[in-house]
């Protein structure tokens, strides 16, 4: 895959355009909203379906149980706020009324990490991931740019089981060529490699992109997957790039613990043991500022990915 | 008259299975589950227009009924059961290994009749202003019933569902609160008193009707207007006195058997107090 930047956009915006499409193609699909309308970029699609939209106002706990309910007659129900306040302030009535119920919900979570930055700390999620995948039966997506947020957004429609899909605020480089297919628990292969595996998602996989090249300056010839689904894992994928390359860089806008490296150290270490590093917050709360100086303060910044490959490339020697 | 007797002779039974169910396992909430027997039987037996034979999740042309106090599930799989829903037998699995029978109604194990799981409190309302949106959207008339228990009013979640529900004037959704005035720590007027819940749902923009949910005409007449009184822009709450434990003399009066099963000499004693009306399971 040729990878160049198209444009520059957020991936909510990717939600948006991806509900306003399964709006005109998919009449079972509803969307539900805890006053985010526009921060979830949904002010189209309830313009245009006003009968398939619910406004639930600053009521999560209730929109998640609605949610479970519309299933009940058949709809597909899209919830739609902040990353935040899609999982932990709602995890008992996801794990109760969606999860153990077995209820076909897709929790739509935008604004998730440091990137949503000068709202600090209590609106920057990074425990998420970790969250929802120790539900059983929960399929957790995290998409790196606006066409494959638009194309996840699409596909989780068909796909029968409550999904948590989770993206972001800012403005980032849209790479991911819009004809590829979305396919779910399936790792998207961007540059095969020898040295190194990085295993990116996210925000992260940009900076993955920007850090190959770098390394290839170095002489490090890395192989870049985007795991774009972080449960199901694509064990297959990864233990294939991993027995090639014999180590592993991840690389997430999450907690260490939970994270997409928890899973991958934890398949490696059933599976196949190999020297691990991982670009992900260290157990700390982030603060307020803007997204790039935060990935910067928490290292999760292109250089903190060159660095980290270096240092477990030295490991496996 | 003979319909309610009728009502009466199945409620019996249905009081029997739960004494027995709870005593079989030794575990279990038999209190509310004696207090909400008539109701429950009503409901099965004549108010809910459903298809037991033939059970579909979705619901459509049936009137739906969600269990959020999840704990009286023995009374909800006796009337399952009763009304045709799963073989009687299986009453016997009631919280044993490998049973559809959980302590807490679950979907996982396919239990028909059960559309979402509960047990924990306060959610079972939201999922029915979810289940009443669905069948405004599906041009679906038949009705969505939700039973609550009255220390479950303590959730917050619970109103948020109210004020959606009032707000949306969700009118194809009836709540019952099973007012027994008790839960687990004792009663509720001295662990946190609820106040005027009617005077609350009223401000809320439901209707209340309240009832005594222990005299089998009573909750019949007050279902049947119920359903009259739908489709005119309000959520109905009906607000259900009952006595925990009815039926049934040394659980009556008490909060000590809201989770309590008894042993073999309660229940022989409980059973004696209960004709079997229908046969034992």
């Amino acid at each position: 895959m040729e990878i160049k930047v198209l444009n520059h956009q957020d991936t909510r915006s990717g939600y948006g355009d991806g509900m306003m499409e399964l709006g005109k193609i998919n009449p079972k699909v509803v969307a539900l909203c805890a006053d985010l309308t526009g921060s979830l970029k949904l002010d189209a699609f309830a313009a245009n379906h006003p009968e398939r939209f619910f406004q639930t106002g600053i009521s999560e706990a209730n929109m998640i149980g609605m949610a479970a309910g519309l299933t009940i007659g058949g709809y597909i129900p899209f919830t739609s706020t902040f990353a935040n306040f899609s999982t932990g302030r709602v995890y008992d009535q996801i794990r109760q009324s969606v999860a153990y119920s077995q209820k076909n919900v897709k929790i739509c979570a935008s604004h998730a990490g440091l990137t949503l930055g000068e709202d600090g700390a209590t609106h920057q999620i990074l425990e998420d991931i970790g969250l929802m995948k120790m539900l059983p039966g929960m399929t957790v997506i995290n998409p790196c740019d606006y066409n494959q947020t638009k194309a996840a957004t699409i596909a989780i429609a068909s796909f029968d089981g409550p999904v948590y899909l989770r993206f972001g605020r800012p403005k980032v480089p849209n790479f991911i060529p819009e004809e590829t297919p979305f396919i779910i628990g399936k790792a998207l292969m961007l540059k095969p490699g020898s040295d190194v595996s990085i295993f990116a998602t996210g925000h992260l996989v940009w900076k993955a992109v920007e850090a190959i090249e770098i390394l290839a300056g170095l002489g490090i010839n890395a192989e870049l997957i985007n795991i774009h689904t972080i449960k199901p894992l694509d064990e297959e994928a990864v233990l294939a790039s991993v027995a090639k390359t014999g180590c592993v860089v991840t690389a997430e806008e999450h907690q260490m613990h939970g994270g997409l490296g928890d899973s991958i150290a934890q398949l490696l270490g059933r599976k196949l043991v190999a020297p691990i590093e991982m670009v992900a917050v260290k157990d700390v709360f982030g603060q307020s500022g803007k997204p790039e100086e935060l990935m910067v303060e928490y290292g999760l910044d292109t250089p903190d990915i060159v660095n980290a490959v270096r240092r477990v490339v030295a490991r496996k020697k | 008259m003979t319909d309610i007797n009728n009502l009466k002779r199945i409620s019996t039974q249905v009081r029997r299975d739960i004494i027995r169910m709870v005593h079989a396992c030794q575990s279990g909430h038999p209190g509310g589950s004696l207090g909400c027997a008539d109701l429950m039987t009503a409901l099965y037996f004549q108010e809910l227009r459903h298809h037991p034979s033939s059970f579909s999740m979705d619901g459509t042309g049936e009137d739906i009924f969600l269990l959020s106090n999840g704990h009286i599930s023995p009374v909800f799989y006796s009337v399952l059961a009763r009304s045709g829903y799963f073989p009687l037998d299986e009453l016997a699995g009631f919280r044993f290994i490998h049973s559809r029978l959980q302590g807490h109604p679950a979907t996982l194990e396919g239990l028909p009749g059960v559309r979402v799981a509960s047990g924990s409190l306060g959610q079972g309302l939201s999922v029915g202003c979810g289940a009443a949106q669905a069948k405004k959207l599906n041009h679906d008339s038949s009705l969505v019933f939700v039973l609550m228990g009255d220390g479950e009013q303590q959730e917050g979640q619970v109103w948020e569902a109210v004020l959606y529900a009032g707000a949306r004037k969700l009118d194809n959704l009836i709540a019952i609160i099973d007012y027994n005035g008790k839960q687990i720590d004792g009663a509720v007027d001295n662990v946190l008193p609820l106040g005027d819940l009617r005077a609350k749902y009223e401000a809320f923009g439901w209707h209340v009707t309240p009832f005594d949910g222990n005299d089998m005409e009573a909750v019949v007449g007050v279902l049947q207007q119920a359903r009259i009184m739908t489709g005119q822009g309000k959520p109905q709450m009906l607000l259900m006195k009952t006595e925990m434990g009815m039926g049934v003399d040394f659980m009556m009066g008490t909060h000590k058997w809201h989770g309590v099963a008894p042993n073999n000499e309660q229940a022989a004693r409980a059973l004696a107090q209960l004709e079997e009306t229908l046969g034992d399971y």
